[in-house]
């Protein structure tokens, strides 16, 4: 490790927790979540759905939404803390220093409103400049989200473009500011699969270029095997393993993610997979210790208590009794 | 657009038809309106002149045919009470009835869009409760009766509303309006505000349950993650969609509501088209009722024209005329 120790990560969360206080009762649907982004890594966040992405990715960006709220924890952008930032300060940091691009592009944009209106309202949220100096900018960012034909574009309606086009539009509008992190939830799984591959593309090559850190929200390993530095799984709000993103795709060390790995579909092979048994249970009526514990092969007695996320090797953590790789105290 | 105009014209003058029919021949079976013109003096043969003079000896068709004849070439007939072209009577009065209906218009939104913003942005707030309490009257009350205890109370009791006719009015662009003067406008809002309480109550609630829907859109949130102010999210990317459907059943319930103004305006002595109506039924005025009807038809048909083409204005993902852009 040679970087400077003052500098900060461009994210860091630390012991994240949100809850939703529902009729049911107390869901906890990140439940002490820690991640660290330094600026243009790319973090693969994975689990099955459900398991709290969503719900981490706009905790982060202070976009929880009564009866949901951050419990406890801290998100630090750039060093400064967002959790308890007043309202003010989160409106000016939002779409300036983070920003955030949804997962269904079919609902992300207003329908009633041209393209060329939402992007110049998020471009003037944050910087004061022309009408006419607004529009060639954000016409500049459609070109650059490889947008032909951007002119035309910016006149159309939501409805009148394709999925990829609008998901490019949505990156185009999160891009606008050149933020320190962007946090993408599973920008592509409502896309066809070649469009997919472009998607993927133009993000990575936008972010590495600009130093941009990205969270990349998604239940595919697959997607994360080709994007990622590194990766952070999650299950039942919890995250279970983290690590380098070959490290843990060749040795995972949670028996979570090896069933993931498992069930990812190798081309050319027709067989059925092996998907992991068993349901994730309800947040409500989750078993005391390891969540993982009524669906692991390998849960013992040790699993009634919570483990913690321990170190499994370097720059590796799992949270299990069992790691399926030896630890440094085993060794 | 223009094809679509057509069309929708050609549809509404089969409708004026078959309506002409309906209430023609409708308004013919209540009575013989001669027997209220004629004096007690007058005897059988004056009786029988009185009805060839009208035209009413001949078969009902042919009376039908020579009305239609008479519609086409825009000559609707004379009313028989006043003698002069039934038209006339309208275009007379409808200033007063459109003054009314579009001052209650604008009550219902002035108030409407406010109030439902405030009980769909905090819908548990003991507020929200209160405003959606009082909605309900607004539906569910007679318009006659909230008519009556407006007028006991700001006339009868407090004295400072008068309860009768227009007041003063000044004329612009050839139309009296009420609504320019003091005085025209103490008389102007007590029948607007009875008029518009239908409309409001459901302005109410269309704007809160839009607000409910659309705040929670995933387009919402998204301006909010790209840092857009509040104020530009609320008053711009949530009220464009929420004044959608709010235009659409507004326009069809304004055709109603200058229509059948009939009450308000009889409680008020409001000297519009409706009180017209109820004068020109009591004495089977036949065809000054039958030009309202064809009239209020008519408008009907051009309102909803309007709220049609407003509503391709508002919302881009309709296209008047299937796909002609
Ligand atoms: N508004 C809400 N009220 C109650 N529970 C919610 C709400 N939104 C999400 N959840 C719960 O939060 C958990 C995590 O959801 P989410 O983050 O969307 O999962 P993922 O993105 O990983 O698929 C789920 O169990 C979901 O049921
Ligand atoms: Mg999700």
């Amino acid at each position: 490790m040679t970087r400077a120790v003052d500098t900060p990560p461009a994210l860091a969360v630390e012991d994240l927790r949100t809850a939703f206080f529902t009729d049911a009762g107390r869901l906890d649907v990140v439940d002490g979540v820690s991640l660290t982004l330094r600026r243009g890594e790319i973090l693969g966040l994975v689990g099955e759905s459900g398991s709290g992405k969503t719900m981490t990715g706009f905790s982060i960006t202070g976009l929880i939404e009564p009866p949901g709220r951050i419990v406890g924890g801290s998100v630090k952008l750039a060093g400064e803390e967002l959790v308890g930032a007043d309202r003010a300060r989160l409106r000016a940091l939002r779409g300036r220093r983070i920003a955030m691009v949804f997962q269904d592009p079919m609902m992300t944009l207003n329908p009633v409103l041209r393209i060329e209106t939402q992007m110049t309202d998020a471009l003037l949220a944050h910087a004061s400049m022309s009408r006419a100096a607004a529009r060639a900018k954000v016409r500049d960012a459609l070109a650059e989200v490889g947008i032909a034909a951007p002119d035309e574009r910016l006149r159309a309606y939501p409805h009148e473009l394709s999925g990829g086009m609008r998901q490019r539009v949505a990156i185009a509008i999160a891009l606008l500011h050149e933020p320190d992190v962007v946090i993408a939830d599973e920008p592509t799984t409502a896309l066809d699969v070649t469009i997919q591959g472009q998607i993927l593309a133009l993000v990575q090559r936008l972010c590495r270029e600009r130093g941009t850190g990205l969270v990349w929200i998604t239940h595919d390993l697959a997607v994360v095997a080709g994007i990622a530095d590194r990766i952070a799984v999650m299950y039942a709000g919890r995250i279970v393993e983290e690590g380098p993103v070959d490290d843990v795709l060749d040795r995972p060390a949670h028996p979570y993610t090896r069933g993931l790995i498992a069930s990812v579909p190798v081309p050319g092979r027709r067989e059925r997979l092996p998907q992991v048994p068993g349901r994730m249970p309800s947040l409500l009526e989750l078993p005391p210790g390891c969540a993982f514990a009524p669906r692991c092969a390998q849960a013992a007695e040790a699993c009634r208590a919570r483990p913690d996320l321990l170190p499994v090797g370097p720059a590796r953590a799992a949270r299990c009794h069992f790691p399926l790789v030896e630890t440094e105290a085993a060794r | 657009m223009v094809g679509f105009i057509a069309r929708r014209l050609v549809q509404s003058l089969f409708v004026l038809f078959v309506m002409t029919l309906i209430v023609f021949f409708g308004v013919n079976v209540i009575g013989n309106p001669v027997y209220i013109f004629a004096s007690s003096e007058c005897n059988q043969a004056c009786v029988n002149g009185i009805i060839a003079d009208l035209g009413l000896d001949r078969p009902v068709w042919e009376q039908y045919f020579v009305f239609v004849g008479n519609a086409l070439s825009g000559d609707l007939g004379n009313s028989f009470t006043f003698g002069v072209p039934a038209m006339s009577l309208i275009w007379e009065r409808l200033p007063a009835t459109l003054e009314l209906a579009f001052a209650a218009l604008v009550i219902a939104l002035g108030l409407g869009l406010p109030l439902g913003i405030l009980a769909g942005l905090r819908p548990d707030a003991i507020s929200s409760r209160l405003i959606m309490g009082v909605s309900t009257l607004g539906f569910s009350v007679p318009v006659f009766w909230i008519g009556l205890i407006l007028i006991m109370v700001f006339s009868v009791q407090l004295g400072w509303l008068p309860s009768i006719g227009r007041g003063d009015t000044v004329s612009i662009l050839g139309l009296e309006a009420s609504f320019l003067t003091l005085d025209g406008l103490s008389h102007l809002l007590m029948p607007a505000f009875t008029l518009s309480l239908f409309m409001l109550a459901m302005v109410i609630r269309l704007t809160r349950a839009g607000m409910r829907e659309v705040l929670h859109a995933d387009y919402v949130k998204f301006a909010r993650a790209n840092g857009i102010s509040e104020t530009r999210i609320l008053s711009v990317h949530v009220m464009k969609n929420i004044l959608i459907p709010i235009v659409t059943v507004l326009g069809m319930e304004f055709g109603g509501v200058i229509a059948f103004a009939v009450v308000t305006e009889s409680i008020f002595s409001w000297p519009g088209v409706g009180k017209m109506l109820i004068d020109a039924i009591a004495v089977l005025d036949r065809p000054l009722i039958v030009a309202y009807l064809v009239f209020v038809v008519f408008m009907f048909v051009i309102i909803n024209l309007l709220v049609d083409i407003l509503y391709s204005v508002l919302d881009p993902r309709v296209r008047l005329g299937g796909g002609a852009r």
